[in-house]
């Protein structure tokens, strides 16, 4: 039923020159699901996402986001800020890519951007100091203090976010993706560096977004207690084309990807992937 | 071994005698070819008008002994002193004393700046002073727009300072228009240059932007020396009406403000009022600023600066972002160009070179990027300063350079180099200078 796709990625293709990034990709994510792509280092992961997200503009292929309301859009002829604006689609990225010289409140006063901008009167309401904008300056810092509560990092909501550790930085990035209120959230390798205990509390928080804020979440992920902990469906890619999809139980037997993980030798491939978390 | 005790193992280790006469060596070496034509050899125009020329070994060979044995007693002193860091530099009683300063420091030179005419009623020089370094003060504070918080290195402002200054001067002498009619027309076109300057820059970052901008100041300069017809080109502008007080000017004359006010005239009233309108100025434009940095335009600024594509992933449109950054900036180098050109009633290409975008941004760079009091010192510092050193005679460019570098080996980062938040929960506190970005243009 095509309703309950919010992203459908259809035939996509992305070249470099020569180069085949992704070669035909087609799949689907379900609304207010987690849709997790995976596949070893090098096979068209981020240039998909890339792609969804307006870095880059698709070689071939549509990428459709349905919104509740109806609305269809086609994300390859969007780009940059228009993703996030119009589209609603925020994203995390690999290497976190906070700002490192404003404090934790300030990265997630700056998601705000757009609503801000609207209710400052495009600067000038702000600059008179009219009312209105007081009070929506009071409901943007609302809504930081409520997500600064839930990635537990309140007391440290007037620090420099480049002095957070690693796991909170982590955590306020996925924080500042879901202050633009996104329809869909594209996170890149939320769990990458996190140690097992932080990993299990960004689990806790990627079902919670699920659960509450009704998000559908498409993410990036190596490690594999996370995709398969969360995720309601997989997708797995190898030099840039699709090779396995599925609910998680199913695409970790398949024997296609535990070659492609782990090379030809099946019989050592499946023990390690079993003794994995 | 603790990691936070780990020094870089070149300041650790002491040099043996061998390097350091090595190292003695090879500045002698530099200081020999560079001294050698500068020192060695002297050059005059002679009785002919031919060229005669005389050598100076003896000065050469000082001046060479000087800078070898200079070496060896800096090698030493450092090994002496180990490696420099702020606690043994300055020590911890001295670094409160400091930070008591700094909290009082902008409301008393607030204050101080209120009361100067006051003071120096009877000094003209220190009044003019006074008046060129608030000049500066407001042009740091309006290139700090664009460098300090969009961290876009503009090196043209100059042309937008020009820009000002020719819109007041042209409208005022062709129109007959008054200063507080072309004060507002001067930003508004300023502003207008500073878009179109910005959309080809907008695909560029640092050191591209930086070159542009450099040759958008240049056009601007090139622009007004040829345009001979509009501008006057290289003879300039003159007969720029001076300002007036609700349009009683302050002249001599019966319908002078002093004949209105009943007091005896005297030319110190109009430079009063010429302080005070800059002071005005100045302080409209750190207002203006310190309030767009709470706002959304002004976070997205610092943004910006601080990581482009983070700014796109959150739907923040840069492109109109950097234009309003350049916009914001230029206007206020075109009320400080109107400024300008009504202070001097006289205007010529001369005034608008690269030296003064280089001036400018020197201050911006010296007081801290960012921010505004450091802004504010920086150009009291460099202008201010700049005429301190006129005892010096020939050696003031010397003096003043090795203050500059003495200057910013102390404090890299400027004068302020911490970065204060704008909008906080709990606490108020400083974000060092190490985190904060200088932005890639």
């Amino acid at each position: 039923m095509s309703d309950d796709h919010i992203l459908a990625v259809d035939h996509l293709m992305m070249r470099f020159g020569g180069i085949v990034a992704v070669n035909d990709l087609s799949f689907v994510a379900e609304r207010r699901k987690i849709t997790a792509l995976i596949g070893p280092n090098g096979a068209g992961k981020t240039t998909v996402f890339n792609c969804i997200t307006g870095f880059y503009r698709p070689s071939g292929g549509t990428i459709r986001l349905s919104h509740d309301d109806g609305r269809t859009i086609a994300l390859e002829r969007l780009n940059d800020f228009r993703i996030s604006k119009q589209a609603k689609v925020a994203r995390t990225f690999q290497n976190i890519r906070l700002f490192p010289g404003m404090t934790a409140l300030e990265n997630l006063m700056v998601a705000q951007h757009n609503a801000l901008m609207r209710a400052s009167g495009l600067t000038f309401l702000g600059l008179i100091g009219a009312p209105s904008w007081h009070h929506a300056e009071q409901r943007a810092i609302d809504l930081a203090r409520i997500w600064l509560e839930r990635i537990d990092l309140l007391a440290r909501a007037d620090d420099a976010a480049g002095n957070l550790p690693y796991g909170d930085q982590r955590r306020l990035e996925i924080a500042r993706a879901m202050c633009t209120e996104p329809a869909l959230l594209c996170l890149d390798e939320p769990a990458a560096g996190l140690n097992a205990r932080e990993s299990g509390a960004l689990n806790e928080l990627l079902l919670s977004i699920r659960a509450e804020q009704g998000t559908s979440i498409l993410l990036i992920e190596h490690d594999m207690s996370v995709v398969m902990e969360i995720s309601d469906h997989v997708v797995v890619m190898d030099y840039g084309v699709k090779i396995a999809e599925g609910p998680p139980q199913v695409v970790r037997d398949d024997p296609k990807v535990i070659a492609a993980y782990l090379g030809a030798d099946e019989e050592e491939a499946i023990a390690v992937m079993e003794s994995s978390p | 071994m603790s990691a936070t005790k780990a020094r870089p193992s070149h300041a650790a280790q002491p040099l043996g005698s061998a390097s350091i006469l090595k190292k003695a060596s090879i500045s002698a070496l530099v200081a020999l070819v560079l001294f050698s034509l500068m020192i060695g050899v002297r050059t005059e125009a002679g009785p002919q008008g031919g060229l005669i020329y005389w050598t100076r070994f003896g000065e050469l060979a000082a001046m060479v002994a000087a800078v070898f044995g200079g070496s060896i007693v800096i090698e030493l002193l450092r090994q002496w002193w180990g490696p420099v860091d702020k606690d043994r530099v300055v020590p911890k009683p001295v670094q409160a004393a400091f930070a008591f300063v700094g909290r009082w420091l902008a409301p008393a030179l607030l204050v101080f700046t209120f009361l100067v005419p006051v003071i120096f009623y009877d000094q003209r020089y220190i009044l003019d002073l006074a008046i060129l370094v608030l000049t500066y003060v407001m042009l740091g504070w309006g290139l700090n727009v664009v460098v300090g918080l969009a961290g876009l290195l503009d090196l043209g402002y100059v042309a937008f300072y020009a820009v000002g200054a020719y819109s007041y001067a042209l409208l005022a002498t062709n129109f007959g228009l008054s200063f507080w009619v072309c004060l507002p027309l001067a930003g508004i076109l300023a502003a207008f240059w500073g878009i179109l300057l910005g959309f080809p820059v907008l695909r560029l970052r640092g050191d591209y932007l930086a070159i542009v901008t450099l040759a958008f100041g240049e056009i601007i300069r090139l622009v007004i020396i040829n345009w001979q017809s509009l501008t006057g080109g290289p003879n300039g502008v003159s007969g720029i009406p001076r300002p007036t007080l609700f349009g009683i000017p302050l002249t001599a004359g019966d319908d002078g403000l002093a004949a209105r006010l009943g007091i005896e005239f005297s030319p110190t009233h109009r430079v009063v009022f010429l302080f005070y309108v800059i002071l005005a100025l100045a302080l409209l434009t750190n207002w203006v600023t310190i309030r767009l940095r709470r706002l959304p335009i002004g976070r997205a600024w610092e943004a910006l600066r601080e990581d482009e594509v983070a700014c796109r992933a959150l739907g923040i449109n840069t492109t109109t972002t950097k234009l309003t950054a350049f916009a914001t900036g230029a206007m206020f180098g075109g009320f400080a160009g109107a400024f300008f050109a009504t202070r001097q009633g006289f205007i010529s290409p001369e005034s608008f070179t690269f030296q003064e975008s280089a001036l400018v941004l020197a201050i911006v760079v010296l007081g801290g990027m960012g921010s505004q009091l450091g802004v504010a010192l920086a150009a009291l510092t460099m202008i201010g300063g700049f005429e301190l050193f006129r005892g010096f005679d020939q050696y003031r460019m010397l003096v003043f350079g090795v203050a500059m570098v003495l200057l910013m080996i102390w404090r890299p980062r400027g004068l302020i180099g911490h970065r204060s938040p704008t909008v906080f929960l709990e606490r108020n506190q400083a974000i060092s200078s190490d985190l904060v970005k200088e932005g890639h243009g």
